[in-house]
């Protein structure tokens, strides 16, 4: 027995140094091209290059390369030639913040520009805040980034708290007999997707839709099933999923198949939107009708969009449905601080917070920008896209540019 | 109340896919007192080559099994001779910990580069299907996931217990010296051995990839799983996994009806319990062996 516990204290001490293995994290710069006289400026990111986020942090670097080599190509910052340093955070949100605090006190960083998620923006906003730098973000959203009131946070993206209130008011518009009668509101324990599930269901039972459930889980494969499982049980007329990533989005999709569940409609908060992706995980038999909300989408006549998609095409193939909705956010976050680096003439980030929080309006190939006093894009629109025939179509708020809202959703399979 | 058969049937059918991707990781253990840390990136590669089959070859995932069981188990075969072989002395299972891992990081960083970020998985007609009985909904691809895992354990049990082979195998479990000196070839029986460890995953590979989207990342909430199982189950104990990753996926089920998000907590605290009263594990065996 002796020999054994010795030989699991052996196992737990190098299972340690593993873990601390498991916590490295790489790092890579990003030389981006052109010749500039001045010395380069070099902005900094944590981004999730592996780990659960690693897909959404793979398609940041790329929208953040993709705005680096453009600004270069049209004379950099000021002049200075832009030199872009991303550090992995492995998805944890404890590294994002050794991070920043690296990029800032020992590569001295002139700009951080923000991570993956809220879950990560967060605690990497409190960072920056600490040494006076500002975050410009396009994936923090979630009200508990804005909650802390911080000067320096500025998020470029659609505030996601109300983000399915096209969906809301849409349902709103239809006639009783045609409304949803009854919901389902399973949501991941993430700080993206409760707010936007609790708001949705205080806004569609105040519509008389009945919630016929709501639980919150962890991601985890081994649960997700289960939780399918219950939710496809209900037979709700419809599911507002808070999911984080495409897996889950996957997992309930299955599961709702083999229960031969099918709602009328189904809207997930993240996932749906990463198109390619979306579509090898879930097959391309097994999308139509499902909806996500987001402020932008690969084929939005907005001309810079048109523009930035086109260079994405050109450098990694596909197609505009299949451009993921994070290299618009990514893209945004350096459009924003190229605008403010000009508007000042500076490249000091007490200005650039300053002129951020003077009620400017910018643009962005997500749309217009404008920040509140904690940071939030006060302009931003929120859509509602829907899959149709493996197309990505903006669907809600109806009107010009809308194609019309699939009701109910299509059979699986079909 | 009425949600509870269906969740038990969910943890039975999930814990047999989970059973499937251990079984390898427990066999190796209990022959060669290695810690394969790279099984969960394993299972993740033997997905992926049921992917690529699928996808560019249109082979159908059960068939290229066919293909893809002796594809992994020349790949373990491999991982032992290149780098298991060379592990001795006192702290060859602590060393082989790190000697996986870097295995894991290495086979990790080949995925993403040739298969991407984004999750993918795995489609066939019967991995949206299933069968309705009396009141239950088993979809066919846990079935064939179940099936496999009592083919994959009658299997490991009829070779360790009714070949000559497994008397050897067994003979090198209880003590690699003796069994030198009978003559039984050890280096041979332990790269065998690994590459039926690691053979396996292809099985419990494509199940997982037909019913988890996956991505490279992926292998490591698999082993985190996959080792606390065969902790649970006893370390070296083929049945022992089995019984484990049923319970484990089953309570996870049971306590998703009431609290999803403590659903993982109160397995492994009763997996803390269970190794307070009993470290070796459910089914694990208490003496020491020779190195």
């Amino acid at each position: 027995m002796t020999l054994h516990r010795t030989r699991f204290l052996s196992v737990g001490i190098t299972a340690a140094v593993l873990s601390a293995a498991l916590a490295a994290c790489s790092s890579s710069s990003s030389p981006t091209g052109g010749s500039h006289a001045k010395s380069p400026v070099v902005i900094g990111a944590s981004l999730s290059l592996t780990g659960d986020f690693s897909a959404d942090g793979q398609a940041f670097e790329r929208g953040y390369e993709l705005w680096a080599k453009d600004q270069n190509a049209a004379g950099g910052l000021l002049g200075h030639k832009i030199v872009l340093k991303f550090l992995n955070d492995a998805s944890s949100p404890t590294q994002a913040v050794a991070n920043y605090q690296q990029l800032i006190n020992v590569d001295h960083v002139t700009f951080t520009i923000g991570p993956f998620s809220s879950l990560l923006t967060g605690p990497s906003a409190q960072v920056a805040h600490r040494y006076g730098y500002a975050l410009i973000e396009g994936a923090g959203g979630a009200p508990s980034v804005f909650a802390t009131k911080l000067n320096n946070v500025f998020d470029v993206s659609l505030p996601v708290a109300a983000s399915t209130l096209p969906l809301i008011n849409w349902i709103a518009s239809l006639p009783a007999s045609k409304r949803p009668k009854t919901a389902a509101f399973p949501t991941s324990n993430d700080p993206f997707t409760q707010p936007q599930i609790q708001f949705a269901m205080a806004r569609l039972t105040k519509l008389g839709v009945k919630a016929v459930y709501y639980k919150v889980f962890p991601e985890e494969p081994t649960q997700i099933k289960g939780i399918a499982d219950q939710v496809a049980a209900k037979r709700a007329d419809m599911v507002v999923l808070g999911s984080t990533a495409v897996p889950t989005v996957q997992g309930f999709t299955q599961a709702f198949i083999q229960a031969g569940y099918n709602p009328k409609i189904f809207l997930a908060t993240a996932g749906p939107d990463q198109g390619a992706a979306y579509l090898k995980a879930v097959g391309h038999l097994n999308n139509d009708g499902v909806m996500v909300p987001n402020a932008w989408y690969g084929g939005s006549p907005n001309p810079q969009s048109k523009k930035m998609v086109a260079e994405y095409i050109a450098q990694y193939g596909g197609t505009a449905s299949g451009v993921n909705a994070d290299v618009a956010e990514a893209y945004s976050v350096g459009q924003v601080l190229t605008q403010a680096v000009n508007a000042t003439r500076s490249l000091s980030n007490a200005k650039i917070i300053a002129y951020l929080h003077s009620a400017v309006t910018l643009s962005s190939v997500q749309g217009p920008v404008r920040f509140d006093s904690v940071g939030e894009n006060l302009a931003a629109t929120a859509f509602v896209f829907q899959w149709q025939k493996n197309n990505f179509l903006q669907v809600l708020p109806p009107g010009a540019g809308s194609a019309a809202v699939e009701y109910p959703k299509a059979p699986w399979g079909k | 109340m009425s949600q509870l058969p269906q969740a038990i049937t969910d943890g039975i059918l999930g814990g047999a896919v989970y059973a499937l991707m251990a079984a390898g990781l427990t066999l190796i253990f209990g022959v060669m007192d290695i810690i394969n840390i790279a099984q969960g990136i394993l299972v993740v590669l033997a997905a992926y080559l049921s992917y690529a089959l699928s996808v560019h070859l249109h082979i159908d995932p059960l068939l290229g099994l066919l293909i893809t069981v002796p594809a992994m188990f020349a790949v373990g075969a491999a991982i032992e001779w290149a780098f298991m072989r060379r592990l001795r002395g006192r702290e060859r299972t602590a060393m082989s910990l790190l000697v996986s891992y870097a295995v894991a990081v290495v086979i990790e960083g080949a995925l993403y580069q040739v298969f991407g970020a984004n999750d993918v998985a795995i489609q066939a007609p019967y991995v949206n299907s299933g069968v309705h009985v009396l009141g239950f909904d088993l979809p066919y691809i846990y079935l064939i996931g179940a099936g496999l895992a009592v083919v994959a354990f009658a299997a490991i049990y009829l070779l360790l217990y009714r070949t000559t082979f497994g008397r050897s195998v067994r003979a090198t479990m209880q003590d690699k010296v003796a069994a030198r000196l009978i003559g039984i070839n050890v280096n041979r029986v332990a790269a065998i051995t690994f590459g039926i460890g690691v053979g396996v995953t292809a099985a419990g590979g494509m199940v997982f990839g037909a019913t988890n989207a996956f991505s490279p990342n992926s292998g490591y909430d698999l082993i985190s799983r996959l080792l606390s199982i065969v902790i649970l189950g006893g370390l070296g104990s083929i049945g022992g996994a089995a019984a484990a990753a049923l319970f484990m996926v089953t309570a996870e089920e049971v306590v998703n009806i009431w609290q999803p998000v403590w659903a993982t907590a109160v397995y492994y605290a009763v997996l803390v319990i269970v190794l307070l009263v009993r470290p070796v594990g459910i089914f694990g065996k208490p003496e020491a062996r020779s190195s």
